[in-house]
């Protein structure tokens, strides 16, 4: 499920030629207004071409119905590439028959009979009908049809594992699935109909830039058509008679060359590709409202665990007792935790090796009992009974206070030096976790959870973005902080419950913020619900990803940051094209104007009329300019395309910087290339003789 | 370009930068309800109108009420003074016994003065009495003028308040920008202006005697008073010798210092400021021209202070200085060129030697800057270019400064604009001072700055189409076109000034005059008002690094930018077939 087909695909460009002609159909176009209006101009032309026919009337009424075109590539283009993702995904929706359970019986239906709360049974190698939640059992699960990722997942009733995707297959084991969707509103369903487009509503943005882009067509048609107007009555009183051009065609042309068609052409393709960029990004959003929400966010929630740090506390450093060595320190740890599975534990042997080269000794070779951990004692350890080579050797390792009761109820002494360690390594946010051989206490061991490389610049980027993250963590406040502080978070919410984070949600929107977070337990369902973009886990709970408004395939955290910079490319590609269609207009008049009206007042034995003197671009005719404006006018749209669709390059700087670089490149470069492209484009039309 | 001029402007600019902040501090604190200076001999005043009117002035308005209050208090003024001239006659202070209006005048008139426009189809000192002038036409100079404060005022406290339903008490705005504002500073320009020899008296005219007689021709009256026509229907001329001069009087400086203030322009006199006893000196000239900018100016740095950060004032302030200097400099550099077709060295021609090229170019540039519309020089005499930049300042939707008020609530409507298609560009959906722009603030927004420009093209469109129009034009070439496009975006601008050169005073541009001056003020209140109530019911988001900042230069330029290439796609086509192609044929000298 990543295709990663380039922006110009050539397998699409042939079916979207295809559409270009279909969408040329006026209920289609009806729903952009502004190409709209050139379809209805093209077809005036084409009329008025039939009745007074001329080589450049045809040209003219060609290059317009290429206008028309090539927007209706660009839509045409990026439906294709979100179909292409759609077969493929199509692909998954199983024919296949699935075992529904009724009363312990089981039946094969089709998986497109499953109804809501239908019971299936699902063993190794079926391929799970539809989306729902593990009842009974447990399985490993093959999701990499959905995600990507090959290595399978444990799904297992109850808990925050619980949920499946209808399209994955089942490895081993035996589960009970209760569907909790109805056929063709399942996630592969919905993922389809919005890769496709075909459910594609318009954004709140698109629609307010709609009404502007539509605004200001009515206004250039009434620009554009009260000109014969003033044309006959200038006509009328420099005397003159039929020396302004304001023909149809030629009125259509301006129209057309000045109404917002690059963008209004692009414009739908800008969106669909914004949701199609998710989509490779694996995650799937259940609007494109969502996706503008994400540009606009102020503030991140983020878990710590498994975001922000490793989510494992590691062993980082030994700190002797007093006349201990480190070594010796080092050596009693690591054997204490030999038999100890838990990351913790293997951490302390990797540290032990790292440092002093200590080599896992075989624990049955030293028949050693190995003494788990227990709520009660708050204890690991090992009993080494004695041998040729060493007496009897019973270690102990756990949270400070239960080393040293269990120290003195051995009659040794546990020295303040010791718990000096522990403090200043609590202090530092770091746990400590005490080692005592026997009655003497040996020292401490630092555990820590380790910030994730490279978070600090993301967070450092974010920030110059104007965005805060917020840290969100069940540790203490000591703890919490001194993790903030390493990972260069702006804020932390420590010792938080669901409750809590839903609170902070609502306070940063009382204030006028917005708030994304991710979560995948059911705990987070109501803080999901409430953010303004809310990421769920792929590898949540199905009441987790039910309240989100984007479901992350991968289940990585981190993914909320580029969702962030899509929603943020979005938004710009569509102000940066709006600001580069309009300030191509300038230049356009400049092609035109004197082409319509060069030969006004002109005076006897001159060859151009005062207006010629607008014709700063030097072109060669009335006709070539014209031509040339419109041929600029449509071939903009084509070179756009490929910007329209992997939209406008993103950086993480500040808004100042973003706007100057924008305006540089849109704003001052639409008001200048127009004037490049129409005077290269009539030396052109010149050289081949077409005017 | 002498020294004194440079000097001269200097001083200007820097009067109203002083001006600015202190009259924009004083009117935030007026219209926040705090106490000020005139708060002690003031206040009761204000507390007896409230009562005589019954009036709550704590009662808050939603939109819809304060819209429809203004429309109301407008509406019914208007009524008011459109009977009132069409009775003059009967009604006292008439001393010169002058008729009652005509229904289309009269109408075109109240309008026009209801709207702050000041359009005046008409010469003053012969056709109004000095009550139509006082209590008709000077009381609008006032009330039009609080009125556009007034909506201002709320378009700003629905950009500024948080989650709230309402945008204050119209008729308590309209009151103390009357009381507070208009009225104090009114009196204080009357008196300066009196002290420069402009009249203040109820006297009937006065007559000299002329030193040097002179002959004229004149249009044949009959008996009836009706012109006298020849077989072809051209009026019949006869000779007349002039030997003496009727000198009009009045209470004029009361008028003058309101219709500068109160951004009307509607002069006593039919020459306007170009008369000696509406501008008699330099001084005058230089006062109104600042006191054209004063309050508009003030209100823009009030608005920085109400929206909590000086800054977006200032950023405003900058985009308007620019506009206005940009085009003066245009202007006076353009009067100063030797006329090509005449081979005079300098154009003065419609100009008072009084003042000369820097005084008429100043004085023509703010007052079409700041929908003033009084003049001191017959723009109709402009250098084509000259004559551009009048028109352009006003086709940009008089945001130059601007009418009192109504220039700000414009420029926040571009300022809206510019926001939303830059600050896309920034990867965030588009917000001014923290609050979203959607849908219904572009719906609003796009039709407060387009409803000028289409009343301005299909206007004119119309009147050069059908006889009306053409027939009444005494230039022809291009430069008809400009008179007639000149008429209409005064009219839209709520401007008011007249490149005459055509006969204005028949039915047809009476009547569609009206309608365009109509229009051009409420197809413009409404809509800010209906964004004020919806920026008002949002909430703000403080702003961070990633917000689109509406300070600073790159601002300011994006805000220009958007301005004038708004302006230039709209009227560069027609603009280019009456000023512009004058001022290329003029150059190889032909004229018309």
């Amino acid at each position: 499920m990543k295709p990663k087909s380039s922006i110009l695909d050539p397998a699409l460009i042939r079916p979207a030629i295809l559409d270009s002609f279909k969408k040329l159909d006026p209920r289609v176009q009806w729903a952009n207004p502004v190409m709209f209006v050139v379809l209805v101009g093209s077809l005036l032309t084409t009329f008025f071409t039939f009745a007074h026919f001329t080589g450049f009337n045809l040209q003219l009424t060609l290059w317009l119905w290429f206008t028309l075109l090539f927007a209706n590539f660009a839509e045409a283009m990026a439906e294709g590439r979100g179909k292409a993702q759609a077969a493929t995904l199509r692909k998954m929706r199983t024919t296949t028959l699935a075992r529904r359970l009724v009363k312990d019986r089981e039946e094969q239906v089709a998986a497109s009979e499953l109804a809501k709360g239908d019971l299936v049974v699902c063993e190794a190698n079926d391929v799970i009908p539809g989306d729902g939640e593990v009842a009974e059992g447990i399985a490993s699960v093959d999701e990499s049809a959905i995600t990507g990722e090959s290595a399978p997942v444990i799904r297992e009733s109850g808990g925050d594992r619980s949920a499946v995707t209808g399209g994955t297959r089942v490895i081993s084991d035996r589960i009970v699935i209760r569907i909790t969707s109805e056929q063709g509103n399942a996630f592969i369903d919905r993922m389809i109909s919005m890769v496709e487009g075909a459910k594609r509503q318009k954004t709140p943005n698109e629609i307010a830039l709609g009404i502007l882009l539509v605004s200001l067509t009515a206004l250039f048609v009434l620009a554009v058509f009260t000109l014969p107007a003033f044309a006959h009555y200038s006509e009328k009183a420099a005397g003159q008679s039929g020396v302004v051009n304001v023909t149809i065609p030629v009125l259509v042309a301006l129209l057309v060359c000045l109404i917002p068609t690059t963008i209004g052409g692009l414009l739908s393709a800008i969106g669909i590709s914004g949701i199609d960029r998710l989509v490779r990004r694996n995650v799937l959003a259940t609007s494109g409202r969502a996706v503008e929400a994400a540009g606009d966010i102020d503030v991140l929630l983020l878990d710590k665990t498994g975001t922000i740090t490793m989510g494992n506390r590691m062993a980082v450093a030994f700190h002797p007792a007093p006349d201990i060595e480190e070594g010796y320190l080092a050596a009693s740890a690591q054997l204490s935790s030999l038999a100890d599975e838990t990351p913790e534990g293997r951490s302390v042997v990797v540290l032990a090796k790292e440092k002093f080269n200590l080599r896992a000794r075989e624990m049955h070779e030293l028949h050693a009992e190995f003494i788990p951990f227990k709520a009660q004692t708050r204890m690991s350890g090992v009993e080494i009974p004695a041998s040729d080579v060493q007496p009897a050797v019973s270690i102990r390792k756990g949270a400070a206070q239960a080393v040293q009761n269990h120290v003195e109820s051995l009659g040794g002494e546990f020295p303040i030096a010791v718990t000096r360690i522990v403090e200043e390594v609590s202090r530092r946010g770091a746990t400590p976790l005490v080692v005592a051989e026997g009655r003497k206490t040996l020292g401490v061991i630092e555990l820590k959870d380790v910030v994730k490389g490279g978070m600090k610049e993301r967070f450092a980027q974010l920030r110059r973005m104007g965005i805060r993250t917020v840290m969100i963590t069940g540790d203490n406040a000591l703890t919490a902080g001194a993790i903030a502080a390493e990972s260069g978070v702006d804020d932390f919410m420590a010792q938080a419950t669901p409750e809590d984070k839903l609170r902070r949600i609502r306070e940063e929107q009382a204030a006028g913020r917005l708030v994304a977070m991710t979560g995948d337990g059911t705990n987070d369902a109501p803080a999901l619900a409430q953010a303004d973009v809310g990421v769920a886990m792929n590898t949540g709970t199905q009441a987790a990803r039910e309240a989100g408004n984007m479901v992350d395939l991968d289940s990585n955290p981190t993914k909320l940051i580029e969702i962030v910079e899509i929603g943020k490319q979005l938004l710009m590609t569509r102000g940066a094209l709006t600001t580069f269609s309009i300030a191509n207009d300038v230049a356009k008049y400049f092609a035109i104007l004197p082409a319509m009206f060069g030969g006004l007042y002109l005076a006897t034995g001159a060859a151009r009329g005062p207006l010629s003197a607008l014709n700063i671009m030097g072109l060669h005719s009335p006709e070539s300019a014209i031509l040339s404006a419109v041929i600029f006018n449509a071939l903009i749209i084509i070179a756009l395309i490929p910007l329209a669709l992997a939209g406008v390059q993103y950086r993480a700087v500040g808004a100042a910087q973003v706007l100057r670089r924008n305006v540089l490149i849109y704003g001052i470069g639409g008001l200048l290339a127009p004037f490049v492209g129409i005077k290269l484009l009539d030396v052109a039309l010149v050289a081949l003789h077409l005017a | 370009m002498e020294e004194r001029d440079f000097l001269q402007l200097g001083i200007y600019l820097l009067a109203l930068v002083a001006f600015t902040p202190l009259l924009g501090r004083f009117m935030a604190r007026v219209f926040n309800g705090e106490r000020t200076l005139l708060s002690t001999p003031l206040g009761a005043v204000e507390r007896g109108i409230y009562k005589l009117g019954g009036v709550d002035a704590t009662r808050e308005m939603s939109w819809s009420g304060y819209a429809g209050a203004v429309l109301v208090f407008n509406l019914v003024g208007c009524v008011l003074t459109l009977v009132q001239l069409m009775t003059q006659a009967w009604l006292p202070l008439n001393p010169e016994h002058l008729p009652n209006l005509p229904f289309p005048l009269a109408l075109n008139t109240a309008v026009s003065f209801m709207t702050n426009t000041n359009w005046q189809a008409y010469s003053g000192e012969s056709t109004m009495s000095c009550l139509s002038q006082m209590a008709g036409l000077a009381v609008h100079n006032f009330t039009s003028a609080a009125t556009g404060v007034a909506v201002v005022l709320a378009l700003i406290r629905g950009l500024t308040r948080r989650q709230a339903g309402t945008l204050g008490n119209f008729w308590a705005d309209l009151t103390r920008s009357t009381l507070y504002v208009l009225l104090p500073l009114s009196l204080i320009f009357a008196v300066v202006l009196v002290s420069q020899g402009v009249v203040q008296n109820f006297r009937t005219y006065d007559t000299a005697t002329l030193v040097a007689p002179y002959e004229t021709e004149v249009a044949k009256n009959d008996a009836a008073g009706q012109p006298v026509k020849d077989a072809q229907g051209n009026a019949v001329m006869e000779k007349k010798r002039v030997t003496e001069q009727v000198i009009p009087q009045g209470p004029a400086a009361s008028q003058i210092a309101i219709k500068q203030l109160g951004t009307n322009g509607g002069g006593y006199f039919g020459q306007n400021s170009a008369h000696p006893f509406e501008n008699p000196t330099p001084v005058s000239n230089f006062l109104e021209i600042l006191a054209i900018f004063l309050i508009p100016s003030a209100l823009v740095y009030m608005f920085g202070v109400m929206a909590g950060d000086r800054r977006q004032g200032w950023s405003i302030w900058a985009a308007m200085c620019a506009l206005f200097l940009v085009g003066f400099a245009v202007l006076w550099w353009a009067e100063l060129q030797p006329n090509a077709a005449t081979g005079l060295a300098a154009s003065l021609e419609g100009k008072e030697v009084r003042f000369g090229q820097f005084g008429s170019a100043l004085f023509a540039t703010a007052t079409t800057d700041a929908s003033c519309g009084a003049v001191n020089t017959m723009h109709d005499s402009l250098s084509p270019l000259g004559g551009l930049v009048t028109m352009v300042n006003m086709m940009l939707g008089e945001v130059v400064f601007g009418g009192v008020g109504a220039g700000l609530c414009g420029m926040l409507m571009f300022v809206i604009l510019t926001v939303f298609i830059a600050g896309l560009m920034v990867g965030r959906t588009p917000e001014y001072l923290g609050k979203k722009i959607e849908a219904a603030e572009i719906k609003c927004a796009v039709v407060a700055v387009l409803a000028p420009c289409v009343l301005i093209l299909i206007g004119t469109a119309i009147a050069v189409s059908c006889e009306a129009g053409p027939g009444t034009i005494n230039n022809q070439g291009p430069h008809g076109l400009s008179e007639i496009l000149y008429a209409f975006t005064s009219a839209a601008a709520n401007n008011g000034s007249a490149f005459a050169g055509i006969g204005v005073n028949t039915n047809f541009f009476n009547c569609a005059l009206a309608a365009v001056m109509f229009l051009g003020r409420f197809a413009i209140i409404i809509p800010v008002l209906a964004i004020a109530g919806s920026m008002a019911r949002k909430k703000a988001s403080p702003p961070s690094a990633g917000t689109f900042p509406t300070t600073g230069a790159t601002f300011t330029l994006l805000l220009l930018g958007v301005i004038i290439i708004v302006g230039a796609l709209t009227f560069l086509p027609v603009l280019s077939l009456g000023p512009i192609v004058e001022h290329f044929l003029i150059q190889a000298g032909r004229i018309f």
